[in-house]
C-alpha cells in the first residue's frame, strides 16, 4: 500500500484511523523529535552525585519562574501528552522503552528517533552547578535507557548552556559516542544566542561535526514577548516561533556562522513558516543597515540557507495546502527534517502531517533522507 | 510632481514628524511642569528606538544640515504632497512618550505632544491628520487624553507603541478600547518599544539591526494578545492598524495561531471563530517596510491572507524604507494601489471623510 493510498483511507474514515496505522507502510521516517522523560526522578539518582541528589529532592529544579513544581502556563491536557501514550501499567508518556517500540517506534516505521529531553534535565536552571551535574547525569540516563537497549533512538548531548565553557566541556566528553547525534539547547536561553558567552558551544560542536539543535521551550527569565507576559498557554505556545525568529537573527547577525562555518544548527517544534519571513526582513534590514554589524558579511539569507535546518512540527495549517508546499520551496527541500513530537499532544503523524499533493521525492527527503545525511545516519 | 503612480487622493498612513527637542513642547506645558523642566534640567525623551542620526531613522536626502529630519511643516509637505500628490497624511509622533516613568509627567509630555502636534502640523496644513499619542503606561490617563483631545476630529486614531507595560489584549487596557471604539478612533500599534523589559523572549539583542528585525515577534505577540483575550468580542467596532510592522510574517503566524486555537480553545472559549477570520475583520498593515524580496512574493503573501481590505498605503516618511522618486512600488497593478491608497484608509478611519482631496493648495 502506497502512503498515498494510505492518507486516502485515514481521510475517508476517520474513525478507522488507528487501526489503519498499524498497517505496515511502504517507507520509513527518521523523527528529529522525540521526548523521553523518566518514570520518576528517582531514575536520575545513580547518575548523580550524592551532593546534587540531595539538592535535586531538597529544592527541586529552579528555572527562572514563579512554580515550584508546575509550568507557568498550566498545559491544555496532562503532561502535554496524547491521551494513549501512557503505558499500561501506569508509566508516564515517554518513559517506558517496551512500550515505546510498541505504540511508536513499530507503528510509525521510525527508523531513528532523535531523542530531545525536556524534563528533569536541569537546562537554564538558575544554579548553573546543578545545571552542569544535572545535564551530564541525564546525558548518561539516555545512553542506558535508551539507545543502548534500542538502536532506533539516538540521544542529544544535552548541555548547561548557561555556562558556554561547561558546555563545551560536555561536549567534548560526548561527541566521540556514536549514541549522540546532536547538541541540544532549549530556545530561550538568557541572552540572545548568537553572544559570545554561547560560542564555546558553537566551536565545540564544529569541531566534533555535531549539529547544535534548539528546541521550543525554557525559561530565560524574559517573558515570551518583548510587550510582557502574556496571559494564556495558546499565547506561550504560539509565541514560540517567535523565539525561534529570535534565535535565528542572533546567529546571523551576530556573525556566528562567519566566524564558525561549519556549524549546522536544527529548530525544532517551532514549526517552519516564519522562515521565509524572517529571512527577507533580515535581508532587507542588512542591506541598509549592514554597517553595524560587522561580523555578517554577506546576506542574511545566504547563511540561513547554508546553516539551518528545521523541523516540521507542528506543522502549518494554512487554508489552502499549496501555500504550505510553496513556504517548504522558499525554505529548501534539503532544509526539512520531520518530527512527530511523539508523545505530546500536538503529535504529528507520519501518514498525515505532509500535505497533499507534495511532490514524491521531496516527501522523501523531509521524512528521511535529510536527516540521515544531516545526522550521518546508517 | 513625478508621474501619477499614486491615485488622487492617496492618504499616507504612516508619516513621523519629529519632536526637535524639548524646548519646542514646553510652551504646550502647564507651569509646574514647565518649571520643572527648567529647574530639573530634563533634557527629553527622545527614543531610543529611533536614535535621530541612524541610518533609518531618516532617508539621507530628507535631512537637514544638521541631520535631523521631518521637524517642521514644510519640507514634510514639499515631499508628501507637492513631489508625490497625496492627498493626506497620518501623522504618528514617535516622541518617547512611553518610556516615562513618572505618570503624571508622562500625562503631562503626552499633552503637549498631542497639543503642538495641534497647533504647529494640524494647524497649518489641513491635508494633515493625526494620532492621539497616549501615556498608555496609565490607562487611566490615556482614556482622559483621548477624552481630552476626541472632540477634534482631525485626530483619527490612537497610538501605541508594539512594547509597552504588558500585551495590550489585557484587562487593564479596556477602558482605553472602549473610548477609542466609542470615538471611531481606530488603535495603531507602531513599531517601537518603552523598553520595560529585553525585546525578545532570548533576552536583549546587541545591535539596532536587530531589534529592529525582531520587532516583527512583538507584533505576533499583540495579535495573540487582543485576539485571545477577546477584544473584539467586546468591542465590535475596533479597528487595530499594524503600523511599520512589516506584513509577510502575518499569513504564517496566523496559520500557527489558528491551528493551535484549533487545539487549545478550551483556554479561551469566548474565542468562537478561527483568529484567522478574526484578523482580517479587525486587523489592517500599513504597507512599509515591504519586507517581500519581490513584487510576485509580495503579491503571493497578499492572496495568503486572503483579503484585500488589509493593506494601507504608507510611506514612513522620513524613515528610510523608500529609495527613489516613487511613494509606491510601481509593481503593484493600478487596481490595489487605488485599493490601498485610498479605499481601504478611508474604509478604516471614519474620521478621515473631510480630507481634501491633493492639489487642493
Amino acid at each position: 500500500m502506497s502512503l498515498d493510498t494510505v492518507d486516502d483511507v485515514l481521510v475517508e474514515s476517520r474513525g478507522e484511523a488507528r487501526a489503519e496505522r498499524t498497517r505496515p507502510v511502504r517507507s520509513t521516517i527518521v523523527d528529529c523529535d522525540v521526548h523521553p522523560t523518566v518514570r520518576t526522578a528517582k531514575d536520575l539518582e545513580p547518575y548523580l552525585a550524592r551532593r546534587w541528589w540531595d539538592h535535586f529532592t531538597t529544592y527541586g529544579l529552579r528555572p527562572k519562574h514563579g512554580n515550584a513544581t508546575a509550568d507557568p502556563y498550566p498545559k491544555a491536557q496532562p503532561r502535554a501528552a496524547r491521551r494513549d501514550a501512557w503505558a499500561p501499567n501506569g508509566d508516564q508518556p515517554g518513559s517506558n522503552l517496551a512500550f515505546m517500540r510498541e505504540h511508536y517506534l513499530d507503528p510509525y516505521g521510525v527508523e531513528c528517533g532523535i531523542l530531545s529531553p525536556l524534563n528533569p534535565t536541569g537546562q537554564g536552571d538558575q544554579n548553573i552547578d546543578f545545571s552542569i551535574a544535572m545535564t551530564h547525569a541525564v546525558n548518561d540516563w539516555q545512553l542506558d535507557v535508551f539507545t543502548r537497549l534500542e538502536p532506533r533512538f539516538k540521544a542529544s548531548i544535552v548541555i548547561p548552556y548557561e555556562d558556554g565553557e561547561a558546555s563545551a566541556r560536555e561536549i567534548e566528553l560526548r561527541a566521540g559516542t556514536a549514541d549522540f547525534a546532536q547538541v541540544l539547547f532549549l530556545t530561550r536561553t538568557s541572552e540572545p544566542i548568537g553572544k559570545r558567552r554561547y560560542w564555546p558551544i558553537f566551536e565545540a560542536a564544529a569541531h566534533h561535526g555535531v549539529p547544535v539543535a534548539l528546541h521550543v521551550f525554557g525559561y530565560s527569565g524574559h517573558p515570551v514577548s518583548g510587550t510582557g507576559w502574556p496571559s494564556y498557554y495558546i499565547e506561550e505556545m504560539t509565541g514560540h516561533s517567535a523565539a525561534c525568529q529570535a534565535a535565528v537573527a542572533s546567529l546571523v547577525l551576530e556573525g556566528v556562522f562567519e566566524r564558525f562555518p561549519e556549524l549546522k544548527v536544527v529548530i525544532i517544534e517551532g514549526g517552519f513558516g516564519w522562515l521565509p519571513s524572517l529571512t527577507w526582513r533580515l535581508d532587507r534590514h542588512w542591506q541598509k543597515l549592514g554597517a553595524e554589524v560587522p561580523g555578517c558579511r554577506r546576506p542574511p539569507s545566504e547563511y540561513i540557507r547554508e546553516h539551518i535546518w528545521i523541523t516540521t512540527q507542528p506543522i502549518e495549517e494554512p487554508e489552502d495546502t499549496a501555500d504550505l508546499i510553496q513556504t517548504m520551496e522558499w525554505i529548501g527541500w534539503d532544509r526539512l527534517l520531520f518530527a512527530t513530537d511523539y508523545p505530546h499532544w500536538d503529535f504529528d503523524d507520519p501518514m498525515r502531517a505532509l500535505p497533499r499533493g507534495l511532490d514524491p521525492a521531496n516527501r522523501r527527503k523531509i521524512e528521511a533522507e535529510n536527516a540521515r545525511a544531516l545526522f550521518k545516519l546508517g | 510632481m513625478t508621474e501619477a503612480i499614486l491615485p488622487a487622493g492617496a492618504i499616507d498612513c504612516d508619516v513621523h514628524p519629529v519632536v526637535p527637542g524639548i524646548a519646542a513642547l514646553v510652551p504646550y506645558l502647564d507651569a509646574y511642569w514647565q518649571e520643572m523642566i527648567d529647574v530639573r534640567g530634563i533634557e527629553g525623551f527622545e527614543s531610543r528606538a529611533y536614535p535621530p542620526m541612524a541610518p533609518m531613522s531618516a532617508r539621507a536626502d530628507w535631512r537637514g544640515p544638521d541631520g535631523r529630519a521631518a521637524e517642521s511643516v514644510e519640507p514634510v509637505r514639499r515631499q508628501l504632497f507637492d513631489q508625490w500628490g497625496e492627498g493626506g497624511a497620518i501623522l504618528n509622533c514617535l516622541y518617547g512618550i512611553q518610556t516615562i516613568h513618572d505618570l503624571s509627567l508622562a500625562a503631562a509630555m503626552a499633552r503637549a505632544v498631542n497639543d503642538w502636534l495641534a497647533a504647529e502640523w494640524l494647524a497649518i496644513e489641513p491635508r494633515f491628520r493625526a494620532s492621539i499619542v497616549l501615556p498608555l503606561q496609565s490607562p487611566e490617563l490615556a482614556v482622559e487624553e483621548i477624552e481630552r483631545r476626541a472632540a477634534d476630529k482631525r485626530f483619527v486614531q490612537v497610538l501605541a507603541l508594539v512594547m509597552g507595560e504588558q500585551p495590550l489584549g489585557q484587562r487593564a487596557y479596556w477602558p482605553v478600547w472602549a473610548a477609542a471604539e466609542r470615538h471611531g478612533l481606530p488603535l495603531a500599534i507602531h513599531t517601537g518599544s518603552a523598553y520595560r523589559r529585553a525585546i525578545t523572549a532570548l533576552g536583549w539583542p546587541s545591535s539596532w539591526l536587530e531589534d529592529y528585525v525582531d520587532q516583527a515577534q512583538a507584533f505576533q505577540a499583540q495579535v495573540g494578545s487582543l485576539v485571545s483575550h477577546g477584544v473584539f468580542n467586546r468591542f465590535p467596532g475596533l479597528k487595530v492598524v499594524l503600523s511599520e510592522s512589516g506584513i509577510t510574517w502575518l499569513p504564517a503566524f496566523l496559520w500557527r495561531f489558528s491551528k493551535n486555537w484549533r487545539g487549545l480553545r478550551i483556554e479561551i472559549p469566548w474565542v468562537e471563530r478561527p483568529p484567522i477570520e478574526i484578523v482580517r475583520d479587525h486587523f489592517r498593515l500599513t504597507l512599509q517596510p515591504i519586507d517581500a524580496p519581490d513584487g510576485a512574493t509580495f503579491e503571493r503573501i497578499i492572496d495568503q491572507l486572503g483579503s484585500d481590505e488589509m493593506l494601507l498605503f504608507s510611506t514612513d516618511y522620513p524613515h528610510w524604507q523608500l529609495d527613489g522618486d516613487q511613494p509606491m512600488p510601481d509593481w503593484l497593478p493600478a487596481g490595489t494601489r487605488r485599493k490601498i491608497a485610498v479605499d481601504n484608509p478611508r474604509a478604516t478611519y471614519p474620521r478621515l471623510g473631510e480630507v481634501p482631496s491633493g492639489g487642493d493648495r
